[in-house]
């Protein structure tokens, strides 16, 4: 059975598994470890030589060569093997384009780890923790909390604190005047009470419900009919209820409704006190968000899921309409069996592909990415901080809000001194998403000291609080956004353009119900 | 920690909790024998601190070990083995602490042991202690208070203890130890003047700011308003006890005796003093706060007239420790004096470190008043009561001749703040009005309630000349929301029909012109005129602002809803109340009138005394009956007469004090009561009429 052509690859035994997973993302990790409880037999196969593929931390030295990749190696010619099924070659794409590196790496630079899926956080009161919580996950990953009510506003230049909490609001003078504070403070009783009342166990009282009618409406109308300073409203929207899209348009279909605003505003209120050592709403990986796929691989594993790296799957096995999938070709030559094959999201889905069905807009979604490393942080005496760029505050062709994360070295993702911060925007053509994300780095940084000799001068003036933090190294570039297809060949989402894991968790789910409803 | 449910004891628990309870009665006993039996030994103290340990409120247990730690102590000389004992001790106190944060008796323990000074306090320990507590509730008020002892205790500075409730308070707001504990830090640093604190004003108003932070971001957290209203006492009241009226008033003439003659003239020039016949003169002094020490030396009289040598200054409405807003004194007339002459009596009352506020000031406005007085010893003595005082409302209204009543300043005194301060106090209320006003939260009683003392606090610096007009503007408004207020909390609706019936008597009485509507001066056929103030039918649910009725002598409160009486005891002048068709509920509620030495008509018909099967007043009010050998003899005086003294005791206690000549009783539950008008005879000899009849 096995080729001698693949000496370094692994003989996998048995043959035949209920569910195959290629990549060890997110989703795919989720998968695995949701079939492994649920009593199947488990296949994780990975190309790469470590866990995460799309979702991964990597070091950064290595990050160029994962942005982008030589081309993929000829698969290996098919074996003769059973004529039974049709085989059907797999390609693999990229899905990162636009790649930009300016600046000298840092050393040490292999001790600076690479978030791919940044900038992005978890909700203390997130699915994801939940997950994480109930699969045991979260024995095999620690998180810090994002501090506390200092999510920052970027607003005719300046950075504002928006107020998140109760103390927040009390405590905050730059931002709010007393009938702001009032409003801001009421917005969240009223949507803590919304939600017990919606609640049908809980002890809210059902008038407290905002009316059905209402939860259709833009969130944007309800907040404009409070008289509150736009700067105010753009904190809601943008740092709050996490819209992404410009609200200030007609253009109903990026509208946030007061439903979904509503929703956040929750989320976000209840992770506040989760946690009596976090904080604020969020919290933040220990070592990156590669650490969490790998934590749900563990479960997988536990739970009796066979693991291979460095394994390519070349080709899929077909029935002989063509119409669905018995199983796959690895790249070692060796044929697979299963009910169930799940690809990552950077394979070419060749039937899907043909027949797709109006999934053309989801191909059009990007998401235009910034990594920047510097050596002194955006806020004084803040170590991991959010920031938000509104939609139009730095240009008027910004058509998306720009999310930051700036990450310090004591989530263990960078040496002491050092400042990992992170970009994103959705954007619909990559030169304009470049462009904003430049803009913004332009709004924070100074720019990279063109002759490494300069440095000296520099530190001298280092004094002045206002000087702004000097870009030692960055990163930008463009990617594709994919939704997770769900047929009789499944294919996982790919990070998307939010600050949080929700909708890709979401996309995940409808792949477990097909796996679940197939097998 | 706070706002959680209790959930009902399952079975399981209840098995646990009875033996757990048998273990402690074995513990308690054993603790109490070693107790009784002074067993100090090792094993015996340790029995004690099992006890503890599952309860920390034995507090016998907590005795017994003071008692053995200071058997124990005094054999050891050996500091190191000093400080290993009281170690021992304070880990016993940590462990109790731990199964109840809240013992009385481990907190107690803990600074009892402190306070034998025998080894060096463990700040550090001390305060970790105390940071640890504090971080599980920051409100846990045994915590905060254990954190003052010791901040006095180690000498830790004022200012940092402030700084430490500014932290807690930005970790949440809602924390009524912290605001409570800045309020006592803050009063004894503005009253050291120390560094940075030597401005009241500049103080004030950046707490003010602070605490409308705090209301504005969640109006509906209560520990914020009590907080703002300290601040609001604190800018509203001057900050020394002030005397605001007397009777008689600087001016007065009195007389025992009326002269027909001088009715006729456009003035009275002199008030008849019913006690005069007695050769008394009462002297009632109002201040504007609760103050005490009030006696020969504090006031200070200058008469030809001889007083006798103890001169007894009471208190009229009793507060807790003597402290009272108004007092009085008797003088007896002790030499002989003709009878045409009149003869002055001054009465000062100079800077005084005797007269002292609750807050500990000293009162220091000094006053000066003259009154004189005519004792005439007149032939035909006038019989008030020869028939029944009729509370005709139409007739009575008209008075006699073109009286005016009594001189309407009743004291001049201008208010101690100094006049740009009490600008700067007035732009303050004024500042915050308007900011709650904007408070868009409109159906939040704290604001409303807020508006209301803001809106009363500005009104009562308006207190002369013009500004009346602006008094009563301000009053009109609390109006509305003290109206608006009963609506919206129903469960506090007295509260605030009371400050409403304050604040109404307030408006009516501030200004002459108003006021004048309701005053006459009543002439009862063959009778000396009298004072008349009429206030009836205005739903007033109690007295305020009696300082400004003190030379009453007939006052109709008839047809409102009066609920207490408290305040009336400083009408020391008054003859005849109507109370009829009110609220009043029981004889205690009635307790002040006692105390009106000359009361001899009372209209008490169609209240509910007795129609109630528990009288809650006894509870409200300040000074339930206390006089307990008069009560015995009253008590077997009426068990005498086959009168149920269980049943009668409140009544049997008011009327024992009464000395009234007219009653009237009907309509109330307890007036149809069997044996109840032989009570009444039996302890009011003096009455000529009960319900209308002649009984005598």
């Amino acid at each position: 059975m096995a080729e001698a052509a693949a000496h370094d690859y692994p003989t996998i035994e048995p043959t035949s598994f209920d569910v195959v997973i290629c990549g060890t993302g997110l989703p795919e990790s989720v998968l695995a470890a949701a079939c492994g409880a649920a009593g199947k037999t488990v296949l994780h196969v990975d190309p790469n030589p470590s866990y995460g593929s799309l979702y991964s931390s990597v070091p950064l030295p290595s990050l160029p060569s994962f942005l982008s990749p030589e081309p993929s190696r000829v698969p290996l010619p098919p074996s003769g093997g059973d004529d039974s099924h049709t085989v059907v070659d797999l390609h693999r794409r990229n899905i990162f384009s636009e790649v930009e590196i300016s600046g000298a790496a840092p050393e040490p630079s292999a001790r600076i780890a690479v978030d791919l899926v940044g900038p992005r956080v978890l909700y203390c009161r997130d699915e994801a923790v939940d997950l994480l919580l109930r699969s045991g996950g979260s024995h095999h990953v620690e998180f810090k909390s994002v501090e506390g009510g200092s999510s920052l506003l970027y607003w005719e230049g300046r950075l504002y604190p928006v107020p998140d909490s109760r103390q927040a609001i009390f405590k905050n003078d730059a931002t709010l005047n007393l009938t702001e504070k009032n409003f801001l403070f009421n917005l969240f009783k009223l949507v803590r009470a919304h939600i017990a009342a919606a609640d049908e166990d809980g002890e809210g009282e059902a008038s407290d419900k905002i009316s059905e009618e209402d939860l259709d409406l833009p969130f944007v109308e309800y907040l404009e009919k409070h008289q509150l300073s736009p700067k105010m409203i753009a904190g809601v929207l943008y740092a709050i209820a996490m819209a992404d899209y410009d609200q200030d348009t007609d253009c109903s279909e990026k509208l946030l409704t007061a439903r979904e605003g509503i929703q956040t505003i929750a989320l976000y209120s209840s992770s506040i006190g989760r946690f009596a050592n976090a904080q604020g709403a969020f919290m933040y990986p220990m070592y990156g968000h590669g650490e969490l796929p790998q934590a749900f691989c563990r479960c997988a594993a536990v739970k009796g899921a066979l693991y291979v790296l460095r394994m390519p799957v070349s080709a899929l096995l077909m029935d002989e309409e063509r119409k669905n999938c018995l199983g796959a070709r690895l790249a070692s030559g060796q044929d697979i069996l299963c009910q169930q094959l799940i690809l990552d999201p950077s394979y070419k889905v060749p039937i899907l592909d043909a027949s797709s069905d109006g999934s053309d807009s989801n191909l059009l979604r990007k998401v235009a990415r910034g990594i920047c490393i510097i050596s002194k942080s955006v806020k004084q005496d803040s170590a991991i901080l959010l920031i938000v760029f509104p939609p139009k505050s730095l240009e008027e062709q910004q058509i998306a809000a720009i999310r930051v994360l700036q990450l310090s070295s004591n989530l263990a993702v960078c040496p002491p001194g050092m400042f990992i911060v992170y970009l994103s925007t959705p954007c619909a053509d990559t030169s304009t998403g470049k462009q904003c994300i430049k803009k913004a780095i332009d709004a924070l940084f100074a720019p990279q000291a063109s002759d490494p000799l300069e440095g000296h001068l520099e530190e001298t003036s280092e004094n002045n609080e206002d000087l702004k933090p000097t870009v030692i190294w960055s990163c930008v570039y463009v990617q594709e956004i994919t939704e997770g297809t769900s047929s009789s060949l499944l294919s996982c989402p790919t990070p998307d353009e939010h600050l949080d894991y929700r909708s890709i968790l979401d996309s995940s789910k409808k792949v477990l119900h097909c796996i679940l409803h197939f097998l | 920690m706070h706002g959680r449910p209790r959930r009902p004891a399952k079975p399981v628990d209840e098995e646990a909790a009875s033996a757990k309870a048998a273990k402690l009665r074995d513990l308690q006993v054993q603790v109490l024998q070693n107790h009784h039996s002074r067993t100090y030994t090792k094993e015996a103290i340790g029995l004690s601190f099992k006890l503890l340990e599952i309860n920390p409120e034995a507090y016998t247990a907590w005795n017994y070990r003071k008692l053995a730690f200071q058997h124990n102590v005094k054999e050891l000389s050996d500091p190191e083995a000093i400080r290993s004992v009281v170690d021992d001790e304070l880990r016993v106190v940590e462990v109790a602490l731990r199964q109840n944060p809240k013992s009385y008796g481990a907190w107690y323990h803990r600074k009892w042991l402190l306070n034998q000074k025998l080894t060096p306090v463990d700040s550090k320990r001390e305060f970790g202690l105390l940071d640890k507590l504090l971080k599980v509730d920051a409100r846990n008020f045994h915590g905060w208070n254990y954190r003052r002892f010791l901040a006095r205790f180690m000498g830790v500075p004022d200012e940092e203890e402030l700084k430490y409730t500014m932290d807690k308070i930005g970790d949440n707001f809602s924390n009524y130890s912290a605001w409570h504990n800045r309020s006592i830090l803050l009063s004894n640093l503005l009253i050291q003047q120390s560094k940075g604190f030597e401005s009241k004003q500049k103080i004030f108003s950046e707490e003010f700011e602070l605490v409308t932070q705090a209301l504005f971001t969640d109006p509906s957290d209560q520990s914020g308003w009590f907080y703002h209203l300290w601040l609001l006492a604190q800018i509203s009241t001057p900050d020394k006890p002030q005397l605001i009226a007397s009777w008689p008033c600087n001016g007065a003439k009195l007389s025992s005796s009326f002269i027909k003659e001088k009715v006729d003239q456009n003035t009275l020039s002199s008030i008849w003093c019913h006690s005069l016949k007695e050769r008394t003169v009462p002297i009632v002094l109002y201040f504007n706060e609760p103050v005490k020490g009030l006696n020969q030396s504090s006031v200070k009289l200058k008469s030809y007239l001889e007083f006798g040598k103890d001169i007894h200054w009471r208190a009229l409405s009793m507060t807790d420790s003597g402290y009272s807003n108004c007092w009085t004194t008797y003088l007896q007339i002790a030499n002989e004096c003709s009878t045409s002459q009149q003869y002055s009596v001054e009465v000062s009352i100079p800077c005084s470190e005797d007269i002292v506020s609750r807050s500990g000031s000293n009162y220091d406005s000094p006053v000066h008043f003259t009154f004189t007085i005519e004792l005439i010893s007149d032939s035909q003595d006038i019989d008030l009561f020869d028939k029944p005082v009729a509370w005709n409302c139409s007739e009575s209204l008209q008075s006699y001749g073109n009286c005016e009543p009594i001189p309407f300043d009743l004291l001049k005194i201008t208010s101690a703040l100094i006049e740009e301060e009490s600008n700067w106090h007035f732009e303050r209320l004024s500042e915050q009005i308007d900011l709650f006003r904007e408070l868009p939260d409109d159906n939040s009683k704290f604001v409303k309630l807020t508006l209301a003392r803001l809106l009363l606090a500005c009104a009562a610096m308006k207190s002369c000349g013009r500004s009346l007009i602006e008094r009563k503007r301000y009053c009109d408004e609390a109006l509305g929301h003290l109206s608006d207020l009963i609506h919206l909390d129903p469960s506090h609706k007295q509260y605030y029909e009371d400050e409403r019936s304050s604040v109404l008597m307030d408006k009516l009485t501030c200004d002459m012109e108003t006021f004048m509507k309701h005053c006459s001066v009543q002439v009862q056929p063959n009778s000396v005129p009298l004072n008349h103030v009429q206030l009836h039918g205005l739903s007033l649910t109690c007295v305020g602002f009696a300082e400004r009725l003190m030379w009453v002598q007939v006052l109709d409160l008839s047809h409102n809803s009066v609920r207490s009486v408290e305040g009336l005891e400083a009408l020391q002048q008054l003859v005849s109340l109507n109370i009829s068709n009110n609220q009043i509920s029981s004889f205690t509620a009635l307790e002040p009138l006692t105390k009106i030495m000359f009361l001899k008509v009372l209209d008490l018909s169609f209240n509910e005394i007795g129609a109630h099967p528990i009288d809650t007043t006894r509870y409200i009010c300040s000074s339930p009956f206390s006089h307990k050998i008069e009560a015995c003899e009253a008590f077997e005086q009426c068990q005498k007469k086959n009168i149920n003294v269980e049943e009668y005791w409140d009544a049997i206690l008011f009327f024992k004090s009464l000395k009234l000549k007219q009653l009237d009783i009907e309509g109330n539950a307890i007036a149809s009561k069997e044996n109840f008008r032989t009570l009444v005879m039996e302890l009011i000899p003096s009455l000529k009429w009960f319900n209308g009849e002649c009984v005598n």
